[in-house]
């Protein structure tokens, strides 16, 4: 339908500025129909800024965007659905209490006079899901599917509305192989009809399969469009990091037969099916898996978030399995955790206030009759605040006014308050900038080499690979290997990722 | 002065000072709330409307009647910065009334010549009834994660029967003289006995906010619970704490307002929930919890004082008295709404 002329999708010089940061800045864009688009940068590199302007979360600071030719303002998300864009968000858009039909109809519902026609919705719900080859009952509520089931579920709500255009963000995380291969025959199908594709994804080895073109962001900044084929991992890596991978992650030196700090031994939990594992003094520990393959639960399941069902967890010869978070922060572990903004930071104070919390056991700043010293609380905060690289200007600023990174640096501050021995850093650099986490891994370094266990649970699987002395790969809540030094490869960690699941499925 | 030159650079300049003037109580606003537009808005209308209301003596009054209200702000301050609030404090008055004055009596019956044992004791009851109130809403809030909301109005509801099932709703009269004569009426070194327990209370406060672990603690549950929880914080206790600290707060008014009306009463504080939550939100205490400030809400408990105190000498009737404060209670709100965005920067 439309000539090669007219790009189906044209965004011209975007800038978005936010309080305190400029996450896009003089960024193009185009998508012809037919054809799959990659976006590709770090987390914080921009690319979810750009589709929701152009899925209408937020207008633009400045610049222009055009469908097939004509200029557009788009108010709201309604406003981008009406002009045939469809995004599915990496956070879920759906409504837990409600059905899946009533979340693929929700506001468009189908009705007979005045009443809902909740069987129209149903069988329109089911061909929906056919035309997809998606298996999932469609009267099921929301909350009770599983996160890839869901992630359908926002596809097939996506293509209800006849997108010319579809925006995916990330849509591969929480799918299984044969899932993500199903998504992709329906990606090549789309194109076929000339829906135009913005695919959004961290994974390099899905490009060769589906991509057309590639477009990479650092920084809020294009670095460059290029076409998929030929083009090396390598060299988008440095195109989005800007920098060889050597630059960024440091050489940590790792302790000889450090002594074994915290041990598991079979543990049970929601999610987590038998894990025994050591952690040792002097060593980073890498976690890699799949959501859901409980990389991340084990972890909680230690320092006291979920229940340990069965199993022993064992802390420096101390039996600490299901004792209290306070218990065992007073013991020395240290847990960062994945959600800063949920589970991490008190959005609403400031940066030296957030730090101040972790200080309030030291017993420097206990006066004399008691009371806690104002004085002694911010020296302390702030010698804190240098030791993680945060500048000077953000101690006093609410810290949810600060970028990523810093933010990043804030919650980093939260585990020098007092002497630890273990760190679990679970997704300790997601979006942040790379300065910044280069920053941070420098200081992983110093703990590390000053003799501290050191765990890293990552998504982000260069990050694991580079940092970890010992990787341990999880599916389906197992250790499926251990893997150390040459045998460390995309390759190797990818097969394992999926062997529990090929195993029983 | 009459040349042009000087009077278009003086138009720039009232302009500018204008902007920055405009900059500036923003500023002030969103740094500390509503409060001094409303206060400033209060002195303006009252003591154009009434040549009395601005008298030394008024004003001390003023500063009198206020320590009730003072006081359970106080309390409510604290369990609305974790993130709660208590529509029980009420109930704790009129329940801390109830039970010293009854205790008071039986006591004096038993010890008769040792009248300041018999305060003493009958003022602990008092306490222990709070203890009863506070504890209620701390257990069912920290340990069973029932909705502050529905605990405390069911609370409410438990402590007002409890205090009716004591008096059959019949003021208890007969407490020793003293009681009132010192707690009521008396005064040190010529400061009224309630405006020196509050001036106390105040101080104890503020240390406890600023200066403890306690206090650090609270701001955290309510700045962010779970991020609090991985700190190490023991968030359940420092609910559960929090809520009894309002009790008590609460308590400790019923106590000097027993002494001023020298009986016990079961209608006592039916109006201090709304009163003490307004007081706090106007004084910016956020509703969504993590921020709030003891010598603000000591002014917001003030102010609300002091407006009622307005509106009776410009003859405000009282049932318009409750449309006003429960508009300006909404209004605060409205306005805290705005005010937490541009402080956490929301889009």
């Amino acid at each position: 339908m439309s000539s090669s002329k007219t790009p189906l999708v044209e965004m011209r010089d975007i800038s978005k500025q936010f309080p305190g940061v400029k996450a896009l800045d003089g960024v193009d864009f185009t998508l012809e129909s037919g054809e799959v688009h990659v976006l590709f940068g770090e987390n914080g590199a921009g690319k979810s800024t750009l589709i929701s302007i152009l899925s209408g979360v937020y207008p633009p600071s400045a610049g222009i965007v055009k469908i097939s030719g004509d200029e557009v303002d788009f108010r709201s998300v309604h406003d981008a659905t009406d002009a045939g864009i469809g995004t599915v968000f990496q956070e879920f858009s759906l409504v837990p209490t409600l059905t899946v039909f009533e979340n693929i109809y929700l506001g468009s519902e189908l009705s007979r006079g005045l009443f809902i026609d909740r069987s129209a919705m149903v069988l329109g719900a089911q061909k929906l899901f056919e035309d997809l080859g998606f298996e999932i009952n469609v009267r099921q509520r929301v909350s009770k599917l599983s996160r890839a089931e869901q992630q359908m579920v926002e596809i097939a709500k996506a293509f209800h509305f006849k997108a010319d255009v579809l925006i995916l963000d990330e849509p591969t995380a929480s799918l299984t192989e044969r899932e993500t291969e199903k998504l992709f025959s329906f990606i090549r199908n789309a194109r076929e009809n000339g829906v135009g594709v913005i695919y959004i994804s961290h994974r390099i080895h899905e490009f060769e399969q589906i991509a057309d073109r590639i477009t990479v962001l650092r920084d809020g900044q294009l670095i460059g469009t290029v076409v998929a084929k030929g083009i090396s991992e390598a060299q988008l890596i440095e195109m989005m990091t800007g920098r060889s991978i050597g630059e960024v992650y440091p050489k940590i030196d790792r302790k000889k037969d450090g002594e074994i700090v915290l041990s598991l031994t079979n543990v049970h939990a929601w999610g987590v099916n038998g894990v025994s594992l050591d952690v040792r003094a002097g060593e980073v520990l890498g976690i890699a898996g799949l959501v859901g393959s409980a990389k991340s639960r084990v972890w909680r399941s230690v320092i006291g978030l979920q229940p340990v069902k069965s199993g022993t967890v064992t802390l420096k010869g101390v039996d600490v399995t299901n004792a209290k978070t306070r218990d065992l922060i007073k013991r020395g572990l240290f847990y960062l955790p994945p959600d800063r903004k949920n589970e991490g930071l008190q959005l609403s104070a400031s940066s030296r206030e957030n730090l101040n919390l972790s200080i309030l056991n030291r017993s420097e700043i206990v006066s004399r009759i008691g009371l806690l010293s104002p004085d002694k609380k911010k020296q302390l905060a702030d010698e804190i605040g240098e030791r993680v690289g945060l500048s000077k200007t953000y101690f006093d600023r609410t810290v949810s006014k600060l970028s990523g990174g810093n933010q990043q640096k804030v919650l980093f501050g939260k585990g020098f308050g007092e002497e630890r021995d273990i760190y679990i850093f679970d997704e300790p650099t997601v979006g942040v900038d790379m300065g910044t986490r280069a920053a941070l891994y420098r200081l992983m370094k110093e703990i590390t080499e000053s003799g501290k266990a050191v765990v890293v649970i990552s998504s982000d699987l260069p990050e694991v690979m580079n940092l970890a002395h010992r990787l341990l790969v999880f599916s389906n809540g197992k250790i499926a290997a251990e893997l150390t030094g040459k045998d460390v490869t995309e390759e190797n960690v990818l097969k394992y990722f999926f062997a529990e699941l090929r195993a029983t499925a | 002065m009459n040349t042009n030159l000087q009077n278009t650079t003086s138009k720039k300049a009232s302009a500018y000072s204008f902007s920055s003037l405009s900059d500036g109580l923003l500023r002030i606003f969103i740094k500390v709330g509503v409060l001094p537009f409303f206060l400033v808005g209060a002195l303006v209308i009252f003591s154009v409307l009434s040549s009395h209301f601005l008298s030394f003596q008024n004003l001390t009054n003023v500063a009198r009647q206020s320590v009730y209200l003072v006081l359970v702000s106080l309390g409510q301050m604290i369990v609305l910065i974790t993130g709660g609030f208590d529509l029980s404090v009420g109930t704790a008055i009129a329940l801390t009334s109830v039970v010293s004055a009854t205790a008071m009596v039986a006591f004096a019956g038993m010890f008769p010549d040792l009248v300041w044992v018999v305060i003493l004791l009958g003022i602990l009851s008092g306490f222990g009834a709070a203890v009863l109130i506070g504890s209620l809403n701390g257990l069912g809030v920290a340990q069973f994660g029932v909705s502050p909301f529905i605990m405390t109005l069911g609370v409410q509801s438990v402590g007002a029967g409890i205090a009716l099932f004591i008096t059959g709703g019949v003021p208890v009269s007969g407490m020793p003289y003293e009681f009132g004569n010192f707690f009521g009426f008396g005064r040190v070194f010529g400061v009224p006995v309630p405006v020196l327990v509050a001036i106390v209370s105040i101080a104890v406060m503020w240390l406890v906010m600023n200066r403890t672990k306690f206090g650090a603690h609270i701001y955290a549950v309510g700045g962010n619970i779970r991020a609090a929880h991985l700190s190490g914080v023991d968030t359940k206790r420092t609910l559960f704490l929090s809520y009894l600290v309002c009790a008590l707060l609460a308590s400790l008014a019923g106590i000097l307002l027993t002494a001023r009306v020298e009986s016990g009463e079961t209608n006592l504080g039916g109006t201090i929930a709304l009163e003490s939550i307004a007081a706090c939100v106007i004084a910016g205490v956020s509703l969504r919890g993590g921020i709030g400030r003891v010598e603000n809400v000591v002014l917001g408990g003030f102010f609300i004082v002091l407006v009622q105190n307005g509106m009776n000498l410009t003859q405000v009737g009282s049932y318009m008295q409750m449309i006003l404060l429960g508009s300006l209670l909404i209004l605060a709100v409205i306005l805290d709404q705005y005010r937490y965005r541009r402080i956490v920067g929301e889009q």
